[in-house]
């Protein structure tokens, strides 16, 4: 500043809000979006120095090519029937899904959220981990459950809160809880899981036990403390943890470049911490699988955490109380460079020469008797507002392992 | 029996459960080489090795949180805040999380973990080395929140906390770690080691969380106290000559409310203490349940004697800090109410 008080040749300060490229009415617009071929990126040693792997941070591992053909180094590692369960997987998580959005919209539920768009990350990284390992999901993680045959039906009572519910009524639908099948309670408050990943990781490693545990988290919520301390926690004490980013380009209304900043990829958030970082094309299930069997044997042999971006995009609504039409173009999701990764990974098995467009409706069909079939059964034990529900006793179980005299009086007060 | 200071029973209930359990870890800000800012933690990494007692990054949120993640594999962690005062950033991962995790999983996980915090003023510790945050986690359903007052109870309270299969908050009154203190700044402190209370045995005991001790029988009045403000009651009981039963809570979340009952029953009048601030603190509960379940016994509205609404201050430590002459004119109000 002058001596007279006035700025000279310096303007007046501006804040930088940042906005996505087109809002609705816009054309779709991903040229942002920087791509690199199927193939081009190289895949290094699970022990291979950090500083050495910067570089991947910035890029995006693929593996299907635009031909649908799996190239590159990332490619060849699971077999014709490995990839047709895969695509069952996916088929079979977007079919339970369409099915709940309606059971929602018919007021079976209150609530449901869907995949759409984002089921090979999910199925494929379930495949990757062995018997033991633990997921610490959010809430758009279900193809954990679906792909490690975790049943149908339990899934729907929960999402009906009926007599069956597992979690007796008490969680809002879809925050499911498995600790047979690897999968840790879900909390509404985001990223509080990330840290509790990393702490279990540090466990397994404090008890020299040889399980991992994988962090689960949206671009969105990568801006919550609890990712910062997750990162710091995860890399000093070089736990057994893969951290996984779900970028799907959208936290309810929020575009992505809200949470990362002026940053260049979310993957780049790792390189800080010295944790080595990788990005993937989130649509494309081998190389989810390829990338994931990499960070995960680095974990399993103890060279510490490694964080993996997941590039996709969120097709459907935020949830089925959310309208996206209110904030980005309608066709966005048809735009998306990505494409679509039952679509993708259906293409290359017909490439392959192992799968059919009359073997993929068949399939199809199929599943949706299985979804159907469960759907009943689940409904036989009632929906949110009719038939078999949780007893209003359980609302005062489980509180702490022993009930204590005040809960008791309550319960009292209840009538139950 | 040998006499300990509060930091030294403190220690010795990790040190016990340590040996005990190989599934507790010790953890927080400077807690394993250099054994904590209050000694809490002196020699525990050096008899157990770093992986069973470290250092953890400044971050409250991070500490407790990987506690839960720990917690859920099996593990029993008792983690240290180092003052309660810094327990804010971690408060989602408490509220959010340990203490609603075997609620929302219907008991398929679990947060057997204990959060040690040092509280309460009486230390010119100024705005955030004083607070007293116990009502914040009275409220939270699926929590425990346990105040020790002496050496004895402190081990013995500590070493339930951490055999507890939930959540713990455990509160640790930093005026009282080296001594008793009465509210009368300006004598000097009598140590540990001249007071009965600082008698703790050897070994493993068990003082069982949700149980209040009498800690002076009386027939006129009766006084709720925790931590620090026991031996506030004791000397402001004393000095004006008031036949008051004094009873120390020792566990707010579950509360032994049959011994505050049974007591008030008798009394008929009854005097909440605590030094935090005034409203919606845990007074405001302990009031109510008196007034609720005592209502036709009690001669003379229940008081409350506790710190002002203001942050805890510096330069005005003994105005804020309710000492034994403030709460010697509320048991004389009191009983002639």
């Amino acid at each position: 500043m002058s001596d007279d008080g006035s700025l000279g040749e310096l303007g007046p300060l501006s804040l930088h809000v940042p906005e996505p490229a087109v809002r609705p009415g816009g054309a779709p617009d991903f040229s942002n979006v920087e791509l690199d071929e199927a193939g081009a990126i190289r895949r290094p040693e699970v022990d291979a120095n950090p500083e050495d792997i910067r570089d991947l941070a910035f890029s995006i591992i693929r593996v299907l090519s635009r031909d649908g053909e799996a190239v590159g180094p990332w490619a060849g590692l699971l077999t014709d029937d490995q990839l047709i369960e895969g695509l069952r997987h996916m088929m079979t998580l977007r079919t339970f899904d369409a099915r709940m959005q309606i059971a929602q919209r018919q007021g079976k539920t209150s609530f449901y959220m869907q995949h759409l768009g984002e089921e090979a990350v999910s199925c494929a990284f379930r495949k990757a981990l062995a018997p033991g390992d633990m997921n610490f999901p959010t809430y758009r993680q279900a193809g954990l459950l679906i792909a490690d045959d975790y049943p149908m039906v339990e899934m729907m009572c929960q999402i009906y809160s009926n007599e069956r519910d597992p979690l007796k009524g008490r969680q809002l639908p879809i925050m499911y809880s498995s600790k047979e099948h690897g999968f840790f309670s879900i909390s509404g408050n985001l990223a509080t899981q990330y840290i509790q990943a990393v702490g279990w990781a540090m466990a397994s490693a404090i008890k020299h036990d040889t399980k991992i545990a994988a962090g689960w988290i949206g671009d969105g919520s990568t801006a919550e403390s609890d990712f910062h301390a997750s990162l710091v926690f995860a890399s000093t004490y070089k736990a057994p943890i893969v951290l996984n980013i779900v970028n799907n380009q959208w936290a309810i209304s929020t575009f992505q470049g809200i949470a990362r900043g002026g940053s260049g990829t979310f993957a780049a958030r790792g390189l800080g911490f010295g944790i080595p970082a990788l990005r993937v094309d989130g649509n494309d299930y081998l190389a989810v699988f390829a990338v994931a069997k990499w960070a995960i044997e680095r974990a399993r042999r103890n060279l510490g955490p490694t964080l993996i971006e997941y590039v996709t995009y969120r097709a459907g609504a935020h949830s089925t109380s959310d309208d996206p039409s209110a904030y980005r173009p309608k066709t966005e999701s048809d735009a998306w460079p990505l494409g679509d990764p039952i679509i993708r990974l259906k293409n290359h098995l017909i490439g392959r020469g192992v799968w059919s467009d009359d073997r993929h409706k068949q399939t199809e069909a199929e599943i949706l008797d299985t979804v159907v079939a469960a759907q009943k059964e689940a409904e036989s034990f009632g929906t949110l507002h009719a038939g078999g529900k949780p007893s209003a006793r359980d609302m005062f179980e489980g509180v702490y392992e022993e009930m204590p005299p005040h809960l008791r009086r309550q319960r009292q007060q209840a009538g139950v | 029996m040998p006499r300990k200071t509060m930091i030294e029973a403190i220690r010795d209930a990790m040190d016990i459960m340590m040996e005990r359990d190989d599934n507790v870890v010790v953890f927080g800000e400077d807690v394993g080489f250099f054994g904590g800012v209050f000694r809490c933690t002196q020699g525990l990494q050096a008899k157990y090795g770093k992986t069973r007692c470290f250092d953890a990054p400044i971050s409250e949120a991070g500490i407790v949180g990987a506690a839960i993640g720990m917690a859920a594999y099996g593990l029993k962690p008792c983690i240290e805040i180092q003052f309660a005062d810094y327990v804010y950033p971690a408060y989602d991962q408490i509220v959010s999380e340990a203490a609603r995790l075997r609620y929302r999983s219907n008991g398929d996980f679990t947060c057997p973990i204990v959060v040690r915090m040092p509280v309460g003023g009486g230390i010119f510790g100024g705005q955030t080395h004083s607070q007293s945050p116990e009502a914040l986690f009275t409220h939270v359903s699926g929590l425990k929140v346990v105040v020790p007052s002496n050496p004895h109870d402190a081990k013995g309270l500590l070493i339930s906390a951490i055999e507890d299969p939930d959540p713990v908050i455990f509160l640790e009154p930093k005026r009282l770690y080296n001594g008793p203190f009465d509210g009368h700044y300006d004598r000097p402190v009598t140590p540990w080691s001249k007071h009965d209370l600082g008698e703790v045995p050897d070994g493993h005991y068990t003082v069982p969380l949700g149980k209040a001790i009498k800690r002076r029988e009386g027939s006129k009045l009766t006084i709720l106290a925790y931590g620090t403000m026991v031996y506030v009651a004791e000397a402001a009981a004393e000095e004006h000559g008031i036949d008051a039963e004094i009873i120390d809570l020792r566990t707010l979340l579950p509360l032994d409310l049959e011994t505050i009952i049974e007591s008030v029953s008798k009394t008929g009048r009854c005097v909440v203490v605590h030094e935090a601030t005034l409203t919606s603190g845990f007074g405001a509960e302990l009031a109510a349940l008196v007034q609720e379940h005592c209502f036709y016994k009690l001669e003379a509205p229940v008081a409350r004697v506790t710190g002002w609404d203001t942050p805890y201050p510096h330069a005005q430590e003994w105005d804020y800090f309710p000492g034994p002459l403030r709460l010697g004119r509320a048991l004389v109000e009191t009983l002639e109410g």
